[in-house]
Protein backbone atom coordinates (compact mmCIF):
# COMPACT_ATOMS: atom_id res chain seq x y z
CA UNK A 1 0.00 0.00 0.00
CA UNK A 2 1.29 3.43 -0.92
CA UNK A 3 1.01 5.92 1.94
CA UNK A 4 -0.51 9.28 1.05
CA UNK A 5 -2.80 11.98 2.37
CA UNK A 6 -5.61 10.46 0.33
CA UNK A 7 -4.97 7.07 1.99
CA UNK A 8 -5.17 8.63 5.48
CA UNK A 9 -8.56 10.20 4.67
CA UNK A 10 -9.84 7.01 3.07
CA UNK A 11 -8.80 4.90 6.05
CA UNK A 12 -10.26 7.41 8.48
CA UNK A 13 -13.63 7.15 6.73
CA UNK A 14 -13.53 3.34 6.79
CA UNK A 15 -12.58 2.94 10.45
CA UNK A 16 -8.83 2.41 9.87
CA UNK A 17 -9.50 -1.24 9.06
CA UNK A 18 -7.49 -1.27 5.84
CA UNK A 19 -3.97 -0.74 7.21
CA UNK A 20 -1.70 -3.71 6.67
CA UNK A 21 1.52 -4.48 8.58
CA UNK A 22 4.41 -2.46 7.16
CA UNK A 23 6.41 -5.61 6.45
CA UNK A 24 5.81 -9.35 6.52
CA UNK A 25 7.17 -11.53 9.31
CA UNK A 26 8.79 -14.42 7.44
CA UNK A 27 10.59 -17.67 8.04
CA UNK A 28 13.83 -18.14 6.08
CA UNK A 29 14.02 -19.91 2.73
CA UNK A 30 16.85 -22.44 2.23
CA UNK A 31 18.89 -20.24 -0.14
CA UNK A 32 19.21 -16.59 -1.13
CA UNK A 33 21.37 -14.69 -3.57
CA UNK A 34 22.31 -12.21 -0.89
CA UNK A 35 21.91 -12.50 2.87
CA UNK A 36 22.42 -9.37 4.97
CA UNK A 37 23.23 -10.03 8.61
CA UNK A 38 21.86 -7.27 10.79
CA UNK A 39 18.42 -5.68 10.48
CA UNK A 40 19.47 -2.27 11.68
CA UNK A 41 19.47 0.91 9.64
CA UNK A 42 22.51 -0.03 7.57
CA UNK A 43 21.43 -3.61 6.87
CA UNK A 44 17.89 -2.63 5.91
CA UNK A 45 19.13 0.25 3.76
CA UNK A 46 21.51 -2.16 2.00
CA UNK A 47 18.68 -4.57 1.22
CA UNK A 48 16.43 -1.72 0.09
CA UNK A 49 18.98 -0.28 -2.35
CA UNK A 50 19.97 -3.76 -3.57
CA UNK A 51 16.36 -4.36 -4.56
CA UNK A 52 15.54 -0.86 -5.77
CA UNK A 53 18.73 0.47 -7.37
CA UNK A 54 20.71 -2.63 -8.28
CA UNK A 55 17.93 -4.95 -9.46
CA UNK A 56 18.86 -7.80 -7.16
CA UNK A 57 16.36 -10.55 -6.34
CA UNK A 58 16.21 -13.10 -3.52
CA UNK A 59 17.55 -10.97 -0.70
CA UNK A 60 17.12 -11.66 3.00
CA UNK A 61 17.87 -9.55 6.07
CA UNK A 62 18.34 -11.59 9.20
CA UNK A 63 18.09 -9.86 12.55
CA UNK A 64 18.88 -11.23 16.00
CA UNK A 65 16.20 -9.17 17.75
CA UNK A 66 13.46 -7.07 16.21
CA UNK A 67 13.52 -4.32 13.60
CA UNK A 68 14.35 -0.99 15.22
CA UNK A 69 15.56 -2.57 18.46
CA UNK A 70 19.29 -2.10 17.97
CA UNK A 71 21.57 0.87 17.51
CA UNK A 72 19.22 2.50 14.98
CA UNK A 73 16.94 3.17 17.94
CA UNK A 74 19.69 4.10 20.39
CA UNK A 75 21.40 7.11 18.77
CA UNK A 76 20.90 10.86 18.98
CA UNK A 77 19.37 11.11 15.45
CA UNK A 78 21.68 13.81 14.04
CA UNK A 79 22.46 14.08 10.33
CA UNK A 80 25.27 16.25 8.95
CA UNK A 81 28.16 16.14 6.50
CA UNK A 82 30.73 18.36 8.20
CA UNK A 83 33.84 16.24 7.71
CA UNK A 84 37.31 17.34 6.72
CA UNK A 85 39.10 14.55 4.90
CA UNK A 86 38.74 13.52 1.26
CA UNK A 87 38.06 9.90 2.18
CA UNK A 88 35.05 10.94 4.26
CA UNK A 89 33.45 14.16 3.07
CA UNK A 90 32.13 13.05 -0.35
CA UNK A 91 30.61 9.98 1.29
CA UNK A 92 28.84 11.91 4.05
CA UNK A 93 27.66 14.56 1.60
CA UNK A 94 26.24 11.78 -0.58
CA UNK A 95 24.49 10.52 2.54
CA UNK A 96 23.02 13.94 3.33
CA UNK A 97 21.71 14.21 -0.24
CA UNK A 98 20.05 10.81 0.12
CA UNK A 99 18.49 11.98 3.41
CA UNK A 100 17.05 14.98 1.61
CA UNK A 101 15.12 12.80 -0.82
CA UNK A 102 14.59 9.82 1.44
CA UNK A 103 10.97 10.22 2.48
CA UNK A 104 9.74 10.57 -1.11
CA UNK A 105 12.06 7.76 -2.16
CA UNK A 106 10.77 5.15 0.29
CA UNK A 107 7.31 6.66 0.82
CA UNK A 108 7.56 6.90 4.59
CA UNK A 109 7.53 9.82 6.97
CA UNK A 110 10.93 9.72 8.64
CA UNK A 111 10.55 13.28 9.95
CA UNK A 112 13.74 14.47 8.26
CA UNK A 113 14.20 17.94 9.69
CA UNK A 114 16.99 20.10 8.28
CA UNK A 115 17.08 22.44 11.24
CA UNK A 116 20.81 23.03 10.95
CA UNK A 117 23.83 22.09 13.02
CA UNK A 118 26.17 24.59 14.67
CA UNK A 119 29.68 23.71 15.90
CA UNK A 120 30.71 26.33 18.44
CA UNK A 121 34.17 27.89 18.41
CA UNK A 122 35.98 28.90 21.62
CA UNK A 123 39.47 29.91 20.53
CA UNK A 124 41.36 31.42 17.61
CA UNK A 125 43.03 28.10 16.80
CA UNK A 126 39.65 26.45 16.66
CA UNK A 127 38.37 29.15 14.34
CA UNK A 128 41.25 28.36 11.97
CA UNK A 129 40.53 24.63 12.15
CA UNK A 130 36.81 25.11 11.55
CA UNK A 131 37.41 27.55 8.69
CA UNK A 132 39.54 24.89 7.05
CA UNK A 133 36.86 22.29 7.65
CA UNK A 134 34.18 24.57 6.24
CA UNK A 135 36.29 25.12 3.12
CA UNK A 136 36.77 21.36 2.72
CA UNK A 137 33.01 20.92 2.97
CA UNK A 138 32.32 23.57 0.35
CA UNK A 139 34.94 22.05 -1.97
CA UNK A 140 33.04 18.78 -1.76
CA UNK A 141 29.70 20.35 -2.57
CA UNK A 142 28.36 20.65 0.97
CA UNK A 143 27.19 23.89 2.57
CA UNK A 144 29.07 25.63 5.37
CA UNK A 145 28.95 29.08 6.90
CA UNK A 146 31.04 30.70 9.59
CA UNK A 147 28.83 32.59 12.02
CA UNK A 148 29.83 35.41 14.33
CA UNK A 149 28.89 35.46 17.99
CA UNK A 150 26.27 38.13 17.24
CA UNK A 151 24.66 35.93 14.60
CA UNK A 152 24.67 33.00 17.03
CA UNK A 153 23.10 35.07 19.81
CA UNK A 154 20.29 36.02 17.47
CA UNK A 155 19.32 32.40 16.96
CA UNK A 156 20.37 30.99 20.35
CA UNK A 157 19.97 33.87 22.82
CA UNK A 158 20.30 31.62 25.87
CA UNK A 159 23.80 30.34 25.03
CA UNK A 160 26.45 31.38 27.53
CA UNK A 161 28.69 33.34 25.18
CA UNK A 162 30.68 34.97 27.99
CA UNK A 163 31.80 31.90 29.90
CA UNK A 164 35.09 32.77 31.64
CA UNK A 165 36.85 29.61 30.53
CA UNK A 166 35.19 28.82 27.17
CA UNK A 167 33.65 31.98 25.68
CA UNK A 168 31.82 31.42 22.39
CA UNK A 169 33.82 33.11 19.63
CA UNK A 170 31.70 32.02 16.68
CA UNK A 171 30.56 28.85 15.03
CA UNK A 172 30.62 26.70 11.94
CA UNK A 173 27.08 26.15 10.71
CA UNK A 174 25.80 23.59 8.29
CA UNK A 175 22.23 24.62 7.60
CA UNK A 176 21.34 21.42 5.77
CA UNK A 177 22.19 19.28 8.78
CA UNK A 178 19.50 18.36 11.27
CA UNK A 179 17.69 15.44 12.84
CA UNK A 180 15.59 12.47 11.72
CA UNK A 181 13.14 10.23 13.55
CA UNK A 182 15.53 7.30 13.89
CA UNK A 183 13.24 4.31 14.24
CA UNK A 184 11.13 5.53 11.34
CA UNK A 185 14.28 5.17 9.25
CA UNK A 186 14.44 1.48 10.11
CA UNK A 187 10.71 1.05 9.54
CA UNK A 188 10.77 2.94 6.26
CA UNK A 189 13.66 0.93 4.85
CA UNK A 190 12.13 -2.32 6.14
CA UNK A 191 8.80 -1.52 4.49
CA UNK A 192 10.47 -0.33 1.28
CA UNK A 193 12.59 -3.46 1.06
CA UNK A 194 9.74 -5.77 1.96
CA UNK A 195 7.48 -4.32 -0.72
CA UNK A 196 10.23 -5.09 -3.26
CA UNK A 197 10.48 -8.72 -2.19
CA UNK A 198 13.17 -8.59 0.51
CA UNK A 199 12.62 -11.25 3.20
CA UNK A 200 13.00 -9.75 6.68
CA UNK A 201 13.60 -12.47 9.24
CA UNK A 202 13.49 -11.32 12.84
CA UNK A 203 14.54 -13.16 16.01
CA UNK A 204 17.09 -15.12 14.01
CA UNK A 205 20.63 -15.00 15.37
CA UNK A 206 23.64 -15.99 13.31
CA UNK A 207 25.63 -18.65 15.15
CA UNK A 208 28.28 -19.30 12.52
CA UNK A 209 29.37 -19.12 8.90
CA UNK A 210 29.69 -22.10 6.57
CA UNK A 211 33.06 -21.56 4.93
CA UNK A 212 34.62 -24.15 2.63
CA UNK A 213 37.83 -23.71 0.63
CA UNK A 214 37.91 -20.00 1.38
CA UNK A 215 34.35 -19.45 0.15
CA UNK A 216 31.35 -18.51 2.27
CA UNK A 217 28.37 -20.73 1.43
CA UNK A 218 25.87 -19.39 3.94
CA UNK A 219 25.15 -18.83 7.60
CA UNK A 220 24.14 -21.06 10.49
CA UNK A 221 21.35 -19.46 12.47
CA UNK A 222 19.00 -20.21 15.32
CA UNK A 223 16.44 -20.94 12.57
CA UNK A 224 18.73 -23.37 10.78
CA UNK A 225 21.18 -23.10 7.90
CA UNK A 226 20.54 -20.41 5.29
CA UNK A 227 22.51 -20.75 2.07
CA UNK A 228 23.71 -17.64 0.29
CA UNK A 229 25.79 -16.74 -2.73
CA UNK A 230 26.92 -13.59 -0.95
CA UNK A 231 26.77 -12.68 2.73
CA UNK A 232 26.98 -9.06 3.89
CA UNK A 233 27.60 -8.28 7.56
CA UNK A 234 26.23 -4.99 8.89
CA UNK A 235 26.19 -5.37 12.66
CA UNK A 236 28.21 -2.36 13.84
CA UNK A 237 28.75 -2.53 17.60
CA UNK A 238 29.01 -6.32 17.50
CA UNK A 239 31.20 -6.65 14.42
CA UNK A 240 34.10 -8.28 16.27
CA UNK A 241 31.76 -10.83 17.85
CA UNK A 242 30.21 -11.77 14.52
CA UNK A 243 33.40 -11.82 12.48
CA UNK A 244 35.20 -13.91 15.12
CA UNK A 245 32.88 -16.70 13.94
CA UNK A 246 34.70 -16.45 10.61
CA UNK A 247 37.99 -16.33 12.53
CA UNK A 248 38.64 -12.71 11.63
CA UNK A 249 40.17 -10.15 13.97
CA UNK A 250 39.09 -6.61 13.19
CA UNK A 251 40.81 -3.23 13.58
CA UNK A 252 38.32 -2.10 16.20
CA UNK A 253 37.17 -2.15 19.80
CA UNK A 254 33.58 -2.02 21.04
CA UNK A 255 32.79 0.94 23.29
CA UNK A 256 29.69 2.29 24.99
CA UNK A 257 28.34 5.75 24.20
CA UNK A 258 25.69 7.19 26.47
CA UNK A 259 22.81 9.39 25.41
CA UNK A 260 20.35 11.42 27.45
CA UNK A 261 16.89 12.92 27.15
CA UNK A 262 15.51 15.59 29.45
CA UNK A 263 11.88 16.05 30.38
CA UNK A 264 9.72 17.65 27.70
CA UNK A 265 10.19 21.42 27.41
CA UNK A 266 8.66 24.12 25.28
CA UNK A 267 10.65 24.81 22.09
CA UNK A 268 13.99 26.33 23.13
CA UNK A 269 16.55 24.83 20.78
CA UNK A 270 15.79 25.39 17.09
CA UNK A 271 18.76 23.39 15.76
CA UNK A 272 21.59 21.10 16.79
CA UNK A 273 24.46 22.67 18.75
CA UNK A 274 27.83 21.19 19.68
CA UNK A 275 30.27 22.40 22.32
CA UNK A 276 33.76 22.90 20.92
CA UNK A 277 35.80 22.80 24.10
CA UNK A 278 34.45 19.65 25.71
CA UNK A 279 32.27 17.00 24.22
CA UNK A 280 28.58 17.87 24.36
CA UNK A 281 25.96 18.06 21.64
CA UNK A 282 22.28 18.73 21.94
CA UNK A 283 19.08 19.00 19.95
CA UNK A 284 15.43 19.17 20.94
CA UNK A 285 13.09 16.42 19.87
CA UNK A 286 9.65 17.17 18.49
CA UNK A 287 8.22 15.90 21.78
CA UNK A 288 10.22 18.60 23.57
CA UNK A 289 12.94 16.58 25.27
CA UNK A 290 16.51 17.84 24.99
CA UNK A 291 18.44 14.98 23.39
CA UNK A 292 22.12 15.17 24.23
CA UNK A 293 25.31 13.19 24.49
CA UNK A 294 29.06 13.44 24.72
CA UNK A 295 32.09 11.21 24.94
CA UNK A 296 32.24 7.45 24.98
CA UNK A 297 33.02 5.93 28.37
CA UNK A 298 36.48 5.05 27.11
CA UNK A 299 36.97 1.34 27.84
CA UNK A 300 35.86 -1.77 25.94
CA UNK A 301 32.24 -2.53 26.72
CA UNK A 302 29.32 -4.55 25.44
CA UNK A 303 27.13 -3.57 28.40
CA UNK A 304 24.74 -1.07 26.73
CA UNK A 305 24.98 1.04 29.86
CA UNK A 306 27.64 3.46 30.99
CA UNK A 307 29.06 4.78 34.21
CA UNK A 308 28.64 8.01 36.16
CA UNK A 309 31.94 9.86 35.47
CA UNK A 310 30.93 10.38 31.82
CA UNK A 311 27.39 11.40 32.82
CA UNK A 312 28.96 14.11 34.95
CA UNK A 313 31.36 15.15 32.20
CA UNK A 314 28.57 15.46 29.61
CA UNK A 315 26.36 17.47 31.96
CA UNK A 316 29.27 19.79 32.81
CA UNK A 317 29.74 20.43 29.10
CA UNK A 318 26.05 21.21 28.83
CA UNK A 319 26.16 23.61 31.77
CA UNK A 320 29.14 25.45 30.26
CA UNK A 321 27.28 26.59 27.14
CA UNK A 322 23.65 26.13 28.14
CA UNK A 323 23.31 27.01 31.83
CA UNK A 324 19.51 26.83 31.61
CA UNK A 325 19.82 23.09 31.12
CA UNK A 326 20.56 22.84 34.84
CA UNK A 327 16.88 23.38 35.60
CA UNK A 328 15.72 20.55 33.37
CA UNK A 329 15.40 17.10 34.85
CA UNK A 330 16.91 14.10 33.14
CA UNK A 331 14.20 11.77 31.97
CA UNK A 332 16.06 8.90 30.33
CA UNK A 333 19.60 7.79 29.64
CA UNK A 334 20.96 4.74 27.90
CA UNK A 335 24.06 3.33 26.29
CA UNK A 336 24.70 1.97 22.82
CA UNK A 337 27.64 -0.14 21.72
CA UNK A 338 29.76 1.01 18.82
CA UNK A 339 32.61 -0.33 16.75
CA UNK A 340 35.39 2.14 17.49
CA UNK A 341 37.82 1.63 14.65
CA UNK A 342 41.54 2.31 14.71
CA UNK A 343 41.30 5.56 12.75
CA UNK A 344 37.76 6.61 13.59
CA UNK A 345 36.44 5.82 10.12
CA UNK A 346 34.31 2.93 8.85
CA UNK A 347 35.02 -0.10 6.67
CA UNK A 348 32.89 -1.15 3.68
CA UNK A 349 34.86 -3.86 1.97
CA UNK A 350 35.22 -7.45 0.87
CA UNK A 351 36.88 -9.82 3.31
CA UNK A 352 39.58 -12.33 2.39
CA UNK A 353 36.80 -14.94 2.33
CA UNK A 354 35.05 -15.12 -1.05
CA UNK A 355 31.39 -14.19 -0.83
CA UNK A 356 31.73 -12.57 2.60
CA UNK A 357 31.41 -8.78 2.74
CA UNK A 358 31.75 -6.41 5.65
CA UNK A 359 30.24 -3.09 6.69
CA UNK A 360 31.12 -1.72 10.13
CA UNK A 361 33.47 0.37 12.22
CA UNK A 362 31.06 3.31 12.26
CA UNK A 363 32.29 4.64 15.59
CA UNK A 364 29.60 7.01 16.85
CA UNK A 365 28.82 8.40 13.40
CA UNK A 366 26.78 5.57 12.01
CA UNK A 367 23.30 7.04 12.03
CA UNK A 368 23.94 9.95 9.66
CA UNK A 369 25.67 7.53 7.30
CA UNK A 370 22.73 5.12 7.08
CA UNK A 371 21.53 5.87 3.51
CA UNK A 372 24.99 6.16 1.94
CA UNK A 373 26.26 3.16 3.87
CA UNK A 374 23.36 1.09 2.56
CA UNK A 375 23.82 2.42 -0.96
CA UNK A 376 27.59 1.88 -1.01
CA UNK A 377 27.33 -1.59 0.55
CA UNK A 378 24.62 -2.55 -1.95
CA UNK A 379 26.90 -1.30 -4.74
CA UNK A 380 29.76 -3.42 -3.42
CA UNK A 381 27.57 -6.52 -3.04
CA UNK A 382 25.95 -6.16 -6.45
CA UNK A 383 28.95 -5.10 -8.53
CA UNK A 384 31.93 -6.32 -6.49
CA UNK A 385 33.39 -2.83 -6.72
CA UNK A 386 33.27 -0.03 -4.16
CA UNK A 387 30.93 2.89 -4.69
CA UNK A 388 32.76 6.00 -5.88
CA UNK A 389 32.26 7.77 -2.54
CA UNK A 390 33.41 4.80 -0.45
CA UNK A 391 36.67 3.78 -2.10
CA UNK A 392 38.76 4.68 0.94
CA UNK A 393 36.93 2.44 3.42
CA UNK A 394 39.17 -0.57 2.95
CA UNK A 395 40.42 -3.17 5.41
CA UNK A 396 43.99 -2.85 4.19
CA UNK A 397 44.32 0.89 4.77
CA UNK A 398 46.16 0.24 8.03
CA UNK A 399 48.75 -1.83 6.15
CA UNK A 400 49.17 0.68 3.36
CA UNK A 401 49.14 3.74 5.59
CA UNK A 402 45.97 5.29 4.16
CA UNK A 403 44.23 5.90 7.45
CA UNK A 404 41.28 8.30 7.49
CA UNK A 405 41.91 9.87 10.86
CA UNK A 406 39.74 12.99 11.18
CA UNK A 407 41.06 13.83 14.64
CA UNK A 408 44.65 12.70 14.12
CA UNK A 409 44.56 10.47 17.19
CA UNK A 410 46.33 7.40 15.81
CA UNK A 411 45.40 3.82 16.59
CA UNK A 412 43.72 4.55 19.90
CA UNK A 413 40.02 3.79 19.37
CA UNK A 414 38.78 5.39 22.59
CA UNK A 415 40.15 8.78 21.53
CA UNK A 416 38.36 9.04 18.19
CA UNK B 1 33.88 1.05 38.51
CA UNK B 2 36.31 0.45 41.34
CA UNK B 3 39.74 -0.89 40.46
CA UNK B 4 41.41 -2.73 43.31
CA UNK B 5 44.98 -1.48 42.89
CA UNK B 6 47.49 -4.09 44.11
CA UNK B 7 49.50 -1.44 45.97
CA UNK B 8 46.94 1.24 46.87
CA UNK B 9 43.73 -0.69 47.38
CA UNK B 10 40.34 0.18 45.87
CA UNK B 11 40.46 3.29 43.63
CA UNK B 12 37.85 5.00 41.42
CA UNK B 13 38.35 4.11 37.74
CA UNK B 14 38.11 7.83 36.95
CA UNK B 15 41.68 8.15 38.32
CA UNK B 16 42.91 5.94 35.49
CA UNK B 17 43.33 6.22 31.77
CA UNK B 18 42.65 3.28 29.53
CA UNK B 19 44.98 1.98 26.86
CA UNK B 20 43.44 -1.28 25.63
CA UNK B 21 44.11 -4.97 25.21
CA UNK B 22 46.92 -6.24 27.48
CA UNK B 23 48.40 -8.05 24.49
CA UNK B 24 50.06 -4.71 23.76
CA UNK B 25 52.70 -5.97 26.22
CA UNK B 26 53.69 -8.56 23.61
CA UNK B 27 55.52 -6.21 21.28
CA UNK B 28 56.77 -8.11 18.21
CA UNK B 29 60.43 -8.54 17.39
CA UNK B 30 61.40 -5.78 14.99
CA UNK B 31 64.16 -7.91 13.50
CA UNK B 32 61.82 -10.72 12.52
CA UNK B 33 61.42 -11.41 8.77
CA UNK B 34 57.69 -10.95 9.13
CA UNK B 35 57.95 -7.85 11.34
CA UNK B 36 55.83 -5.66 9.03
CA UNK B 37 52.86 -8.01 9.18
CA UNK B 38 53.34 -8.64 12.89
CA UNK B 39 53.42 -4.95 13.70
CA UNK B 40 50.27 -4.39 11.64
CA UNK B 41 48.46 -7.05 13.66
CA UNK B 42 49.95 -5.73 16.90
CA UNK B 43 49.07 -2.13 16.20
CA UNK B 44 45.69 -2.48 14.58
CA UNK B 45 43.93 -5.81 15.16
CA UNK B 46 42.11 -6.65 18.38
CA UNK B 47 40.19 -9.66 19.74
CA UNK B 48 37.60 -7.32 21.28
CA UNK B 49 35.74 -10.07 23.16
CA UNK B 50 32.34 -9.88 24.84
CA UNK B 51 33.29 -11.33 28.21
CA UNK B 52 36.57 -11.43 30.08
CA UNK B 53 39.13 -8.99 28.71
CA UNK B 54 42.67 -8.40 29.96
CA UNK B 55 43.43 -4.74 29.50
CA UNK B 56 45.95 -2.06 30.40
CA UNK B 57 45.00 0.81 32.70
CA UNK B 58 47.36 3.59 33.76
CA UNK B 59 46.98 5.15 37.20
CA UNK B 60 47.46 8.67 35.92
CA UNK B 61 45.78 10.35 38.86
CA UNK B 62 47.66 8.23 41.37
CA UNK B 63 50.97 6.38 41.55
CA UNK B 64 51.39 6.24 37.74
CA UNK B 65 51.73 2.49 37.62
CA UNK B 66 50.44 0.42 34.73
CA UNK B 67 47.94 -2.29 35.66
CA UNK B 68 46.60 -5.34 33.87
CA UNK B 69 42.92 -5.49 34.76
CA UNK B 70 40.83 -8.54 33.90
CA UNK B 71 37.33 -7.22 33.44
CA UNK B 72 34.10 -8.58 32.02
CA UNK B 73 33.08 -6.29 29.14
CA UNK B 74 29.43 -7.33 29.44
CA UNK B 75 28.95 -6.82 33.18
CA UNK B 76 31.89 -4.44 33.99
CA UNK B 77 32.83 -6.84 36.80
CA UNK B 78 36.56 -6.79 37.58
CA UNK B 79 38.01 -10.23 38.19
CA UNK B 80 41.63 -9.46 38.94
CA UNK B 81 44.12 -6.61 38.96
CA UNK B 82 47.87 -7.14 38.53
CA UNK B 83 50.82 -4.83 38.16
CA UNK B 84 51.69 -4.77 34.46
CA UNK B 85 55.39 -5.01 35.28
CA UNK B 86 54.76 -8.32 37.09
CA UNK B 87 52.84 -9.63 34.09
CA UNK B 88 55.54 -8.47 31.69
CA UNK B 89 58.33 -9.96 33.80
CA UNK B 90 56.51 -13.28 34.03
CA UNK B 91 56.49 -13.27 30.22
CA UNK B 92 60.18 -12.40 30.10
CA UNK B 93 59.43 -8.98 28.63
CA UNK B 94 61.09 -6.74 31.18
CA UNK B 95 64.07 -6.76 33.50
Amino acid sequence: MRYSGFQVIKQALTGHKGWAPAWRDLEPQPHYDIVIIGGGGHGLATAYYLAKEFGQKKIAVIEKGWIGGGNVGRNTTIIRSNYLLDGNEPFYEFSLKLWEGLEQDFNYNAMVSQRGILNLIHSDAQRDAFTRRGNAMILNGADAEMLTTAQIKERYPFLNTNDARFPIKGGLAQHRGGTVRHDAVAWGYARGGDSRGVDIIQNCEVTGFKIENGKCLGVETTKGFIGATKVGCAVAGSSSRLMSKAEMRLPMESHVLQAFVSEGLKPVLPGVITFGAGHFYCSQSDKGGLVFGGDIDGYNSYAQRGNLPVVEDVCEGGMAILPAIGRARLLRMWGGIMDMSMDGSPIIDRTHIEGLYFNGGWCYGGFKATPASGFAFAHLLAKDAPHETATAYRFNRFETGHMIDEKGMGNQPNLH
Amino acid sequence: MIINHPLLGPRDSAEFTYLGDARLIDRPDWQSDTATAEFHDYGYLRDNPAGNHRELWFHEGGDRSWLVVTRNTVTHEIKSVELARDVARAQGRSK
